[in-house]
Parts: structure tokens; sequence; C-alpha cells
């Protein structure tokens, strides 16, 4: 059977990471090689890395954090933030990343999620949706809005279309991430969740809100989840990896104990 | 070593966690190289059709056909498990045939994804120098929508269900191939790894 991906977040700035993650066990926790290198050997199934540089020309340093990360973990791992075109995509792949997230510039130009899907496969392209919630109207119809620039931007484009769109255009799977549900530590959106993971038939990693187990438990038997993003319950130390997993497993859900 | 370069999706992890096991596999496109070359890993991601027009082109059809012929311990992982057989139902493929049989597609069902992605579950049936050492119950990291079924059960050694149970492992020979993404794998996938490399491309029996 199929297991549940359990799959942890750095959000990476400037080749250093964020969120003020504190020292530990005498790992450098600002750097993302060694707290990748952490997560794999703590039982993550697949790491995200999210580059939040700002400047577009310190690009290169994230390559370089890629390259690193992919010479020394060997399960999946993907990257977004600031994708805008084929060839930053070709150079996180080249790099060594699994899968390469595109989300802003997927939805300025389309084509980029059927580009990327002919040039590297449907399993390399992942879209990131951040998603909030705005009620039923007649423009979204699902209440759901797609926004931008970390939920600043609205677009005008339901959340429900776009996620069928993108896997119309060849994306591979679906990184979903409610904005409103994002650093509260109250729970996954699981109405949101459910939606969308009903109307595409790839998969969707459940984002934002995660606190405690019993959150990932429910966005993946009632928002149909097929994987849980996480980040401040790991960072902080509130959880293990491998305590959030028996924890699901005793609740029944298939899960990766061995590794 | 060489590692097979046939323009069928990224070759970096294959040759990132072969590097981590000391081995610089030499990636090439090189017919006359994969002929002579004393181990072949045969790795690739894509569609079946575009994949054999292009080793085709480069020759690396009989190339891998004489290195099989030959007793060359040769690796296939993902879509190099699957057009090793006879025919693919992808694209209504042809295949190279060193091993009878063919490759399906994943049946859908209602709740079930295709790609099969993810971590998932490998029955062994059977020992092999190669998936010697792994725990009994491990998962391994899978991508694809299609399946290999070769005609012999005997040339299945790992079995993992979705939908239906499937051949995951195979092996024959000199020929070992996975399903999965053993470069993805984690430790175990690299124990896999490192077996191949210790492998003189015996059979277990």
């Amino acid at each position: 059977m199929l297991s549940k991906r359990i799959i942890p977040c750095l959000d990476v700035r400037d080749g250093r990471t964020t969120k003020g993650i504190k020292f530990r066990n005498n790992v450098d926790v600002g750097d993302p090689v060694a707290m990748a290198r952490l997560y794999y050997e703590a039982g993550a199934d697949e790491l995200v890395f999210y580059d939040i540089t700002a400047s577009s020309d310190r690009r290169e340093i994230m390559i370089e954090v890629v390259r690193r990360v992919a010479a020394e973990i060997f399960i999946p791992f993907s990257v977004g933030g600031g994708i805008r075109n084929l060839n930053d995509m070709r150079a996180v792949l080249l790099a060594g990343a699994e899968k390469v997230s595109v989300n802003t510039a997927a939805i300025q130009n389309s084509h980029l999620i059927s580009q990327g899907a002919r040039a590297f496969g449907s399993q390399c392209v992942v879209l990131g949706m951040d998603v909030k919630k705005v009620g039923v109207s007649e423009a979204i119809p699902s209440g759901y809005e797609m926004v931008i620039h970390g939920g600043r931007t609205p677009t005008g484009l339901d959340a429900l279309w776009w996620a069928k769109e993108g896997e119309r255009l060849g994306a591979g799977e679906i990184c979903l991430n409610s904005i409103d549900a994002d650093g509260t530590q109250a729970g996954y959106e699981l109405t949101l969740t459910r939606m969308i993971s009903q109307a595409v038939s790839i998969p969707v990693i459940a984002s934002g809100g995660a606190g405690t187990p019993e959150h990932l438990y429910a966005v993946l038997t009632q928002g149909r989840a097929d994987a849980a993003l996480i980040a401040s319950m790991v960072h902080y130390e509130n959880y293990t990896i491998k305590g959030i997993k028996q924890y699901l497993q005793k609740r029944g859900i298939p899960v990766r104990l061995a590794w | 070593m060489v590692i097979i370069d046939y323009q069928a999706g990224n070759l970096t992890s294959v040759v990132n966690s072969f590097q981590a096991l000391g081995m610089d596999g030499r990636v090439t496109q090189d017919a006359a190289e994969v002929a002579a070359a004393d181990r072949v890993v045969f790795p690739g991601v894509g569609a079946a059709g575009k994949a054999m027009a292009t080793l085709r082109e480069l020759g690396l059809d009989r190339a891998l056909q004489e290195s099989f012929r030959k007793g060359t311990p040769i690796l296939g992982i993902c879509l190099g498990a699957q057009i090793i057989l006879e025919y693919s139902q992808e694209n209504e493929t042809p295949c190279l045939g060193l091993l009878p049989g063919r490759t399906r597609v994943l049946p859908g069902q209602p709740g079930l994804k295709i790609p099969h992605m993810g971590w998932n579950r490998v029955r062994f049936l059977k020992p092999h120098p190669v998936f010697q050492g792994l725990p009994e119950e491990a998962e391994y990291y899978f991508v694809h929508s299609y399946y290999p079924e070769p005609a012999e059960k005997a040339m299945v050694l790992g079995v993992t269900e979705y939908a239906l149970p499937f051949p995951s492992v195979l092996g024959w020979h000199s020929l070992v191939a996975t399903q999965f993404h053993p470069e993805k794998s984690g430790r175990f996938g690299l124990k896999i790894l490192e077996n191949f490399l210790a492998w003189d491309g015996a059979d277990a029996e």
C-alpha cells in the first residue's frame, strides 16, 4: 500500500534557512544542507525547499545549495520560489532536485507548466498553489481564490478551476497551501484540501496550519491529501518525524517506518 | 561502469548516489563503450516510444543486447525496467526484448491516483545477491504509470501492491531491474546499488 508522505519544508533566503530555527545538537540549523541531512536521517519521506531570496542575481546561491543537498540526501526533494522560466527549471533539476515547483510564474504564464512537463516530464512539475478563502461569488464559484506575492495580491482566479487547469496542462502534483491557515498551527484547511484532492487525479500535498499529529491525521483522511507538509512542528522540536509517523500508524494511516 | 544516457530523464541523482558509494560511473551515449563496459546502469524516466527511438538511433539497443548476452551485470531502473521486455503498451512500442514479456498500463481505480507516486512496499519472493541485507518490510520510492510483466514468473524477484500486485523487481541471469528508484530510496536504496557494484552477474541459484 502506498504510504502517506510526511514532508518537512525549509525556507531558504540567500542560502540560509529562515524562520529562526533554533540551534540543536551541534547542527548548524541555518545551513539548509545540514538541516536536509538531519531530516533525511530522521525519516522524512521527501523535502521541500522554498527559496525566498529576493534578488534574482543571488539565484546561483540556491543552485549551489541544491547541488550540495543532492550529493548528500537520497530521497526526493523539490525546489520552489522564484522559478520564472524553463531555464530556471532546468538549472534546479540538473543540480539534482527531483521536482520543481512553479507558482506565480505559472499563473502569469500557464505555458510554463506545459513546457516544463514536455521538457522534463510531468513528474518533475509541481503546481504550487497559494489559496485564500474569499466566499462564493460569480467570479470565484468555489469560494477559494488564487493569490500571489505571499497572499497579498489576489488574482481573480478560482482555485478549483486552476487546480484542474494545472493538471490538464501537465502538472504532476499539486502543493496546496492555505494562506489563511499558514503559520497558525491550528490545523490544515480541510474543506479546501478535500475539494481540490477530489477534483484532480494527481497527488495533492497539503500545506499550511500543521501544529499537531492530529492535524496531519485529519488532512490525510477527511482532507484526502496524499502527503502533508510540516514546518514549525519539527523545526522547533515540538515533535519528531518518527513520533508523528508512529501516531499516524496507530490510527491506521500507512506510513514509512523503516529508513 | 557506465550509466547509459539516452535523453530519458535526469541522471544527476543516479550519478550522485553511485558517487556516494565511491563509484564514478561514466555517463555515456556511446554504443561501443556500453558494449565494452564491465557493468551497466540503465536508468530512465519518460515515454517508451521516444526512449526506444533514441536507443535505436544511437545503436544502444544492440549494445545492451550484447552486454546481456555476454553476462555483463546490468541494472535497469524505472523505464529501464520496462523497456528491457519485448513490448510496451505505452505508445505501442516494440522494445529491447532482453526478457520475454510486456509492459502494461497500471489500471485506474476510484481513489487511486495515477501515476503511482511515493513510497511503497516491496515483497521479495526469493533471495538474490543484489537484494540481500535489506529489511523484510521496507518501502521504496516509485513514480510510474506502467509496470513490467515478464512472461516467466521465475523472473519476478519482488512484488508491490497498487491497484493490483505488480512485479516491481526483476532478475534473470546478469540482469536486475527495479521499477522503483533506488537512488531516491534512502539508505536501503543505496544498499541495493552497493550490492549491485559487488555483484558478478551470476544468478542466486
